[in-house]
């Protein structure tokens, strides 16, 4: 497609450690249009962000690639030199993450480190790059931004610090933004800032976001499309409006279900969770992984694994029962 | 009008630092004092000799003050040393802080060259060390650092004349500099002495006359340094500012040397400091062993021979030493690391 940015397909990534290997991303495949906003959700440990640090290539050993390709406008990132890897870093494609707090480097100004990514990918002279720094702190919402840019981090509150990191991230007009939960670490009223200022970027500057998080709240206010992980597959995709109308995976549905909202409030009953724990990665189930938390659980289900299955639309599930019940045209409405 | 006030508080830090040096002082000459009269009572015999007269001794000790009570005897020490009398040496007679004076700067060159050497490569292996973890360049500097750590200092020191100046003929075995070659007494820095009176031959004569003392000497800081940097090296690489820094796609020589190293340095410049200050209180044995005319030897010579105004003279010296080391490496701290801040109240 013309107006894809980024596409990835069969992804696999594996951390080989002493006690054995865990295959934290499998055969992931996902894709990103221009100024979309792609939101991959899962539990913690579901292999979402090893999926994004294996996009940017930011993986520490153990972790590897194993298989798998990432085009960006058609150039495979897994193939480049670390030399071209890094003129695409920050510069194409830019990332920002969940610790606002440790993120930043405490002993150098905002300055310093915002002036430092504009200077490595565009040839500005000292005084233009200060003024853009500042001008993308203002685009970012952070009042005063001449005085503030010479703060260290330590002077500024999470939620700035955050704004910081976007500023920084998106300081040289970047075609994709990877945000790993940026708003798990914040007040729930920051959170709701730096979600409203993503979006509002994504518009100004027509970039696309991909956002990692395991809050199905903020996917519901900024995703387009949304790609459900769990042990480090994609059990389902789908255009937010269709996920939140029609789960079809029964981990989403458990997601979905277990959101506290005001009418669980007023309905006084326990709220409903997924039963079970996430599977010990180092000794996953044979056949389905979310086989044994299931409700729909079926002989089959721990027989083999299913098939990311299409369903037209877009739609895409990994999940036997539901696709059986989607080509029956009986899917329950929940 | 941040700045400015940063500047304010910084120097009613430094004022109230050099104010505390006043008790330590005190006490550091108290305890100096009564040790010395507690493992020399009478140091009259061992100055005039086994055969001297009982007149005499008696006679030395009241021109000395010795016939005093240890009280007294303290609080005229303390009266002289706060208007700059230090008193003066038993057998020579010459004021003890002229007598410091003549071989401070043989010490000071000596701990200079030490922890210039110590720490560029101290952090240099370090780096490397933790740069490449669990690689043979990490085993290499990690067994480079057990050896400085465990070798004793004044064996090297013998290990190293015994190779580069008995085998190879390649460096002078002791001494500060060719006896002809000297230069004329300006700074006491035979080195800096050198280049003032412009004379190139005694410049190179100071400085290989340096180069092993101070690479025996610095051995043991740089294994140090070493340690401290690889651990606390290794430590920054995992934050989460270092995968940031990648995020933005700058060089890796730019994470490593600016990211990692700047936060590294702040642990790493205590230990430079202490190794710094305890290099300047001199190095007995390595002193010795090069034949260096620094305080190092002349202390132990000084309390051998009971010559207390001298020993003293030296504690105090050393003290004040260490208390202004620790200084400079506090405020090199918060020039390393921006959240320290002077402000005894006022939170950041």
């Amino acid at each position: 497609m013309a107006d894809t940015v980024l596409q990835v397909s069969g992804l696999s990534t594996d951390f080989v450690m002493k006690r054995g290997t865990v295959h934290a991303v499998r055969d992931v495949s996902f894709t990103v249009r221009e100024r979309e906003v792609l939101a991959i959700v899962g539990e913690s440990g579901s292999g979402k962000s090893v999926a994004a640090l294996s996009v940017m290539r930011l993986l520490q050993p153990p972790g590897r690639v194993t298989d798998g390709k990432v085009l960006y406008k058609g150039r495979d990132l897994l193939t480049l030199s670390h030399k071209e890897m890094r003129s695409i870093r920050g510069n194409h494609i830019s990332m920002i993450f969940q610790e606002p707090m440790t993120s930043l480097n405490p002993v150098f100004t905002i300055e310093d480190q915002l002036v430092e990514s504009i200077k490595t990918h565009m040839k500005l002279d000292s005084n233009a790059a200060v003024a853009r720094a500042i001008d993308m702190l203002r685009l970012v919402g952070i009042p005063s931004p001449e005085k503030r840019i010479k703060d260290y981090p330590h002077q500024m509150s999470g939620g700035m610090r955050q704004r910081v990191m976007t500023a920084m991230a998106l300081s040289c007009d970047p075609d994709l933004l990877i945000a790993d939960e940026p708003t798990t670490a914040l007040d729930v009223t920051i959170q709701a800032q730096i979600l409203a200022l993503l979006s509002e970027l994504r518009d100004k500057i027509g970039m696309a976001l991909i956002l990692i998080t395991h809050d199905l709240g903020v996917v519901a206010e900024t995703a387009d499309r949304v790609v459900v992980m769990y042990c480090g597959q994609v059990v389902e995709e789908a255009s937010a409006a269709q996920l939140f109308d029609q789960p079809l995976h029964p981990y989403t549905l458990g997601l979905l279900e277990s959101i506290p909202g005001m009418e669980d409030a007023e309905s006084d009953g326990p709220l409903p969770m997924i039963p079970g724990m996430v599977p010990n990665p180092l000794n996953l189930p044979r056949g389905c992984a979310f086989a044994p938390r299931c409700s729909r659980r079926e002989p089959r289900c721990s027989g083999g694994m299913p098939e990311l299955t299409e369903l037209g639309d877009g739609r895409k599930v990994r999940c036997f029962v539901a696709a059986d019940m989607i080509a029956a045209e009986v899917m329950p409405r929940d | 009008m941040r700045e400015r006030d940063s500047v304010a508080d910084m120097l009613k830090y430094v004022v109230k630092r050099v104010l505390m040096v006043i008790p330590v002082m005190i006490g550091v000459s108290i305890i100096v004092f009564a040790l010395m009269r507690v493992f020399s009572p009478d140091p009259a015999p061992i100055v005039l000799g086994q055969h001297a007269t009982q007149e005499s001794m008696e006679a030395w000790r009241e021109a000395n003050g010795l016939d005093e009570p240890i009280a007294q005897q303290y609080f005229s020490y303390l009266a002289g040393a706060l208007k700059g009398d230090l008193g003066v040496s038993y057998y020579t007679k010459t004021p003890v802080a002229k007598e410091i004076g003549a071989r401070f700067p043989a010490t000071i060159e000596l701990a200079v060259a030490a922890i210039i050497f110590a720490t560029i490569f101290g952090i240099l292996l370090g780096v490397i060390a933790a740069v490449k973890k669990n690689t043979i360049f990490d085993a290499l500097g990690s067994f480079i650092a057990l050896i400085g750590v465990s070798v004793p200092i004044f064996w090297l020191g013998i290990l190293f004349i015994m190779f580069f100046s008995g085998v190879l003929h390649l460096l002078p075995s002791g001494g500060r500099i060719d006896v002809l070659l000297k230069p004329a007494d300006v700074t006491g820095f035979y080195m800096i002495d050198a280049l003032i009176e412009g004379n190139g031959a005694a410049f190179r004569s100071a400085l290989v006359h340096l180069i092993q003392p101070a690479l025996a000497l610095g051995m043991y800081s740089m294994a140090i340094i070493t340690r401290m940097t690889r651990s606390s090296m290794l430590e920054s690489l995992g934050q989460d500012y270092i995968r940031t820094a990648r995020a933005k796609g700058i060089s890796e020589a730019k994470v490593i040397g600016k990211h990692a190293l700047r936060n590294s340095m702040i642990p790493v410049t205590t230990v430079i400091g202490l190794q710094f200050g305890s290099l300047l209180g001199g190095a007995l044995l390595t002193e010795s062993v090069f034949s260096w005319p620094g305080i190092g030897k002349f202390t132990v010579d000084s309390i051998l021979k009971s010559d207390f105004p001298v020993v003293q003279g030296i504690v105090l010296l050393v003290a004040v030493i260490f208390v202004t080391v620790n200084l400079v490496a506090d405020l090199v701290y918060a020039y390393l690391d921006p959240r320290i801040k002077y402000a005894s109240k006022r939170e950041g």
